[in-house]
């Protein structure tokens, strides 16, 4: 089975979140960036678990200049096959979905996998414009992820309740927590990933469709109120005549 | 023009994100002078998916078709990209639900529709088409253009709310022509708990203070005397003391409850990103020095185990003062 992971890289988790030129540009200044947690926990070792039972090639793609490699050799590092690297700045979800798009339609993939969402913009957009743009199905969230033949069979939890579902490939499926365990990659791993080959084609012609003008930081909280522990009356009080949410 | 609302019903009902949903596309057409027609997805009669009419909309689609009953994001977005053409609309709205992130991104490739996913307010229509929505889970806001001809907004459930409008709809069945689908729906496992969590306004939550989980019982009663969904921290759901559906943060979901009540939870910074947009945080917790305090409205300091049955009596006693 050959599966292709899309993968992103963010700021770590910990960053200090700030802006530059009049709030309009994400301040990269000593920021520390990671593979996406759900691209590199989830789909990436999940990719790799079923190549190890069942054979098949793991390739990663992103969509990013020649600062994004460190991120690249990580994914490596964890036992990824190969790389390949779009050599633009991820302009817009659509831009990176159309980019992934254009490379997988000249490859014979089985299954793409994403994670469910960055933890940098939120969107949750890639993988469900990919499967528009290829014509395949599309899943999401994916917490666990059988395969048997060409026939995936996969639990997506969704509010209340948890779907079984089970989709022939060629597929793209999100993926989310309870999909596997995440891997912390060895020094032969490491090794290993410095001479791996990474790929780097130049991005098609794509417009992107939405541009984000400017940041702000949300308002800071008033502080806490602290209530006594022997007077639950006053805090439910509170929270009815002041808060308002009971 | 029209704008466009996704609207699903389940078990005869209206979902809560539907009614908000509508109340957002009704705004987002006062703006463009245009009007709000809603398509419904699921089993709901006539009288149910009218109600739709009084926040705003002025005609529902009603979706019907077997080919939806496997779940399939691609049958759902050719489904509404006919109505799209069918009512000439230019905008259209989703919930930021798991519908939402399955169809939305579909529809914004095929339409060549840019899509602004998480909204948290409404856009704003003079100069620019502008939306403001989370960006760094939670911990900034970015005001984001679209600069298609045709939008898509997918908007944060309980951000703006649902508000009643005059009005009234037309109702009318809508059985587009869509592909079969490929995906078969196998089986649906219904969880544990009546409130599910991405959809409570209330929401009672636990980590590893609780020091295990036959603890829990005191957690479970808060939730019930408040009507409140449970959650749990990473820990706890990584050591299977509370199943993995409640697990909320970075990795888990992401929520934005009325009320979090945080029990015995310290406030990592993942856990955080899971929470933040909470309207209102109490935190209980032994220690003084717990992160979850700085991020907290309503702070108690002691412990869970004497302060959690004290606080569900006081509950106990305003619920039986209400009525």
């Amino acid at each position: 089975m050959n599966i292709l992971v899309c993968i992103s890289q963010v700021p770590d988790t910990t960053s200090k979140i700030a802006f530059t030129d009049g709030n309009t540009k994400f301040d990269t200044n000593g920021v520390q960036y990671i593979v996406n947690p759900s691209d590199e926990w989830y789909a990436l070792v999940r990719a790799l678990e079923l190549k190890e039972g069942g054979g098949g090639i793991v390739t990663i793609i992103t969509v990013g200049n020649a600062d994004v490699d460190p991120v690249i050799r990580k994914a490596l590092a964890i036992g990824a096959d190969d790389a390949v690297r779009i050599n633009s700045d991820a302009k817009d979800s659509y831009y990176v979905a159309a980019q992934i798009a254009e490379y997988a339609k000249t490859k014979s993939f089985d299954l793409i996998i994403t994670g469910n969402q960055t933890i940098d913009f939120n969107n949750a957009e890639v993988g469900g414009m990919i499967a528009e743009l290829i014509g395949w199905d599309y899943i999401t969230p994916c917490n666990k992820l059988e395969v048997n033949g060409n026939v995936c069979k996969i639990e997506s939890e969704v509010a209340g309740s948890t779907r079984v579902l089970e989709a022939p490939t060629p597929l793209v499926i999100s993926a989310a927590k309870g999909m596997a365990e995440a891997r912390i990659p060895n020094m032969r791993g490491i090794m290993a990933a410095r001479t791996k080959p990474i790929t780097v084609v130049e991005p098609a012609a794509v417009s992107p469709q939405v541009k984000i003008n400017v940041f702000e930081l949300p308002p800071a909280k008033a502080g806490v109120k602290m209530i006594d522990p022997e007077n639950m009356d006053e805090l439910v009080k509170l929270l009815h005549t002041e808060a308002k949410v009971i | 023009m029209s704008v466009l609302v996704f609207v699903e019903a389940a078990n005869g009902k209206i979902k809560k994100a539907g009614f908000e949903g509508v109340t957002y596309a009704k705004n987002t057409a006062d703006q463009l002078s245009n009007s709000v027609t809603a398509i419904v997805f699921g089993n709901a009669d006539a009288a149910e998916v009218s109600s739709l009419g009084e926040y705003g909309a002025t005609k529902v689609l009603h979706a019907k078709g077997d080919v939806f009953n496997n779940l399939d994001a691609g049958a759902f977005t050719s489904a509404v990209a006919a109505a799209v053409e069918k009512e000439n609309a230019d905008v259209i709205i989703f919930p930021f639900d798991n519908s939402g992130k399955a169809i939305a991104p579909r529809l914004s490739a095929k339409l060549k529709a840019g899509l602004v996913s998480g909204a948290l307010s409404y856009p704003t229509t003079s100069g620019g088409f502008k939306v403001k929505k989370n960006v760094f889970s939670g911990k900034a806001i970015a005001e984001v253009e679209i600069t298609t001809a045709k939008k898509i907004i997918a908007f944060t459930p309980n951000s703006v709310g649902a508000h009643k409008a005059s009005g009234s709809a037309s109702v009318e069945d809508f059985a587009p022509s869509v592909n079969a689908s490929k995906i078969k729906l196998l089986e649906v496992k219904k969880q544990e708990g009546d409130i599910p969590l991405p959809e409570a306004e209330l929401v009672v939550s636990a980590g590893r203070g609780m020091k295990g989980p036959e603890n829990w019982a005191p957690v479970e009663e808060l939730a019930k005397v408040l009507g409140a969904a449970t959650a749990c921290s990473r820990p706890v759901a990584d050591a299977h003391w509370r199943p993995h559906h409640e697990h909320v943060g970075q990795t888990g979901i992401a929520i934005r409850p009325n009320l979090y009540i945080a029990i015995g939870i310290s406030g990592a910074i993942q856990h955080l990103a899971g929470v933040n947009q909470s309207k209102v945080i109490v935190v209980i917790n032994n220690d003084a020095e717990a992160p979850f305090f700085k991020a907290a409205d309503y702070g108690v300091l002691g412990d869970a185990f004497q302060i959690v049955p004290k606080l569900v009596e006081a509950v106990k006693k305003f619920k039986a003062s209400q009525n």
